[in-house]
């Protein structure tokens, strides 16, 4: 996974609530075995009409958001199915941070795991947030995932929380695979407790 | 490990019986008992592990099976749709290569992985139980920890049985009384839904409690408990009971014998202790309950059949006024219109919410004597192929064919839309499945997600309807 540490980028305001993961990314496009190639349908239904042509008026549709890296939206962001794509699609359009009053669970989970930085702040301050976003390519905001602040453009610093052990796999950029692998030893021995505990617990053959 | 002490929620027992090492901020690496695999979240965690070099940790403890995007039309050529067949190929090139147990396509165990998962026995009381699906929340009717996860931590169970998970919040939802005629688990999800919203559990794991859920069959809990995930839940989960062990008695993967024995003197003890603390209770009349029908874009824009389409006009909070326009506006209602008036195109009835046999036997006595109206297209999808062949064994598939209904392979159909199931732009579904958002059925298709016995009403008067104003 790649390391995030600090982002100076353009936002792109997107002032909905309950963006579900199948408007995020349509179902008809999970028939991949692919992680990669997304991001040409993030947010589909919303980014290109029924022909196929660009929304001219879409957010992402315009510049300089054709760039964003950050995406600003309201309440429950990323609700709805568990496909790990959303977060794929975010991050093969180039998206790596997203600022919301709160998200849905698995999401922010799936997030997590593919390097994209997921920032819960007030609704208030989304909606000042939304309004640098609005200004364009003037007014980039910096995310500073260290000191966790975000970086308005005039100057104004605003402060957010984040789970340390999430903070710690993203600034480096690890693998939670390996982390989990070092508990090895200590699965072992769960695992031979279990069978004496509860031998009934079946295995599966076909 | 568990505090003894301490009253315990049945989330917190099944919790604490799987953490495997607390680490000093709390996140523990949680043990799993059962992974249950399918083609669309997985290709890319296989490719993980072959990336890595890593094998898959308990072949017998995952199970996979092809649900999400297979035809329900006849099957025995293959699958004629080159992405469909490339996935389902893939899955069965990994599962091969890992030694993963796998029920194929035309195997009469095939099936919705969370159908599959209680019918066959793989998914018991007391477990942690995943899968790369949202709708996972499923089995936790059983009185199991199943939740859903993406890809990356589905490639982690494969690879070390465990995920790093730090513990939900106790969210209890109580629903006591006795359910009238024609109100059904679905209806009780829907009003909690309704109630709580689509963001009111997340954080937590709702266990669902009350005289009218342990009255509930184990079908109705898992309707129940499959749409806590709507309610932004982890997971849903309910108490084991008599009716449980019964309903596991006999599974081909379930203990048998003493060590069946064995095992339900275990299950006895995890329903929450008296005391036990949860963050956040609600409480419903089962009484007062009746049956429901979404009217917009999420589930908890929903209504009593007898209601009607709100008014955006009452609404003061602006951006919530906004929303149910756009809901209303992309549904193609009008406010304060009749839902019963709601003329349909398509009937779905199947899905890991409603595909049971029990939801397919209220879909019959509903069609029996009637006929699909005219200008509507109702499709009955089971769950599984063994839901499949005891429909057909009681000729419940002939009560439906002749009033009119398609009767098809199994799998998640019109669910989600991913196989050639779909809605056409701007029709409008009566759907027993469990997500009504924009193009969920198929790009521009106008989702009610209602009852199996409401969704056959919907079929036979043509529009959405009560049913319990029919004898």
């Amino acid at each position: 996974m790649d390391a995030f540490t600090k982002l100076t980028a353009v936002a792109a305001p997107l002032p909905m609530a309950n963006v579900d993961t199948d408007k995020i990314i349509p179902a008809r496009f999970l028939k991949t075995i692919k992680r990669t190639g997304l991001g040409v349908h993030l947010l589909d239904t919303l980014r290109y009409d029924e022909s196929g042509a660009e929304r001219p008026d879409f957010v992402l549709n315009r510049e300089p958001y054709r760039k964003a890296q950050i995406l600003i939206a309201h309440e429950n962001f990323g609700c709805g199915s568990s496909r790990e794509h959303a977060p794929w699609a975010l991050r093969d359009f180039g998206i790596r941070c997203v600022i919301a009053p709160d998200f849905a669970d698995i999401f922010f989970n799936n997030s997590f795991k593919n390097g994209i930085l997921l920032i819960r702040l007030p609704r208030a301050v989304c909606d000042t947030l939304m309004g640098d976003a609005g200004m364009g390519g003037n007014a980039r905001l910096t995310v500073d995932l260290a000191r966790q602040v975000v970086v308005r453009p005039n100057g104004e610093e605003i402060a957010f929380e984040i789970d340390p052990f999430r903070k710690h796999l993203l600034l480096n950029g690890l693998d939670d695979i390996g982390q989990t692998l070092q508990h090895a030893p200590q699965i072992e021995s769960y695992e031979t407790r279990r069978r004496a505990e509860k031998p009934w617990l079946p295995s599966i053959a076909i | 490990m568990p505090e003894t002490q301490k009253p315990r929620t049945l989330f917190d027992k099944v919790w604490d019986a799987h953490v495997v090492e607390r680490l000093p901020d709390g996140t523990c690496v949680l043990y799993i008992d059962r992974h249950l695999v399918h083609e669309v979240t997985s290709p890319q965690a296989f490719e993980g592990l072959r990336m890595a070099g890593r094998a898959v940790r308990r072949p017998e403890a995952t199970l996979a099976v092809v649900d999400h995007n297979v035809p329900t039309a006849d099957r025995r050529n293959g699958i004629s749709e080159p992405q469909s067949r490339l996935q389902v190929e893939t899955l069965e090139q990994n599962v091969a290569a890992f030694g993963v147990p796998y029920i194929p396509l035309l195997d009469a165990r095939q099936g919705i992985v969370h159908v599959i998962g209680p019918e066959l026995g793989a998914s018991l009381p007391g477990m942690t139980i995943v899968c790369g699906d949202s709708h996972t929340a499923t089995h936790g009717a059983l009185g199991a920890l199943a939740f859903g996860i993406g890809t990356s931590e589905v490639e982690h169970v494969l690879a070390t049985q465990t995920l790093l998970q730090k513990p939900a919040k106790n969210m209890l939802v109580r629903v006591d009384g006795t359910l009238g005629r024609g109100v059904t688990a679905k209806d009780v999800v829907l009003a909690v839904i309704g109630r709580i919203g689509t963001a009111g559990g997340t954080g937590h794991v709702i266990e669902f409690a009350g005289s009218a859920i342990r009255a509930l069959d184990m079908a109705g809990r898992m309707t129940v408990c499959n749409m806590a995930i709507e309610a932004g839940a982890r997971a849903g989960m309910v108490a084991p009971d008599e009716t449980t062990f019964a309903y596991v008695r006999g599974r081909p993967f379930a203990p048998q014998g003493a060590a069946l024995e064995q095992a339900i003197a275990y299950w006895r003890t995890l329903p929450s202790d008296a005391g036990a603390a949860y963050e956040k209770t609600v409480a419903l009349d089962a009484t007062e309950i009746v049956p429901m029908v979404t009217w917009g874009t999420n589930p908890e824009a929903v209504v009593a059949i007898t209601g009607r389409v709100p008014d955006p006009a009452a609404e003061t909070d602006t951006a919530r006024r906004a929303q149910m326009q756009r809901m209303i506006a992309y549904m193609g209602l009008q406010p304060g219109q009749e839902m019963q008036s709601v003329p349909v195109d398509v009937v779905f009835v199947g899905s890991c919410t409603n595909g049971r046999i029990e939801d397919i036997r209220a879909v019959a006595a509903v069609a029996k004597g009637r006929h699909v109206a005219e200008g509507v297209r109702a499709l009955v999808v089971p769950g599984s192929g063994l839901v499949k062949q005891q429909a057909e064994a009681e000729g419940l598939d002939r009560i439906l064919r002749e009033a009119g209904f398609e009767w098809r392979e199994p799998g998640c159909s019109m669910c989600l839309g991913m196989n050639p199931d779909q809605l056409a732009p701007g029709q409008r579904c009566a759907s027993t499945s469990n997500r009504n958002f924009e193009g969920r059925q198929g790009p521009g298709g106008r989702t009610h997600l209602v009852s199996p016995a409401m969704a056959a009403a919907a079929a036979v008067t043509g529009h959405l309807a009560d049913v319990r104003e029919m004898s």
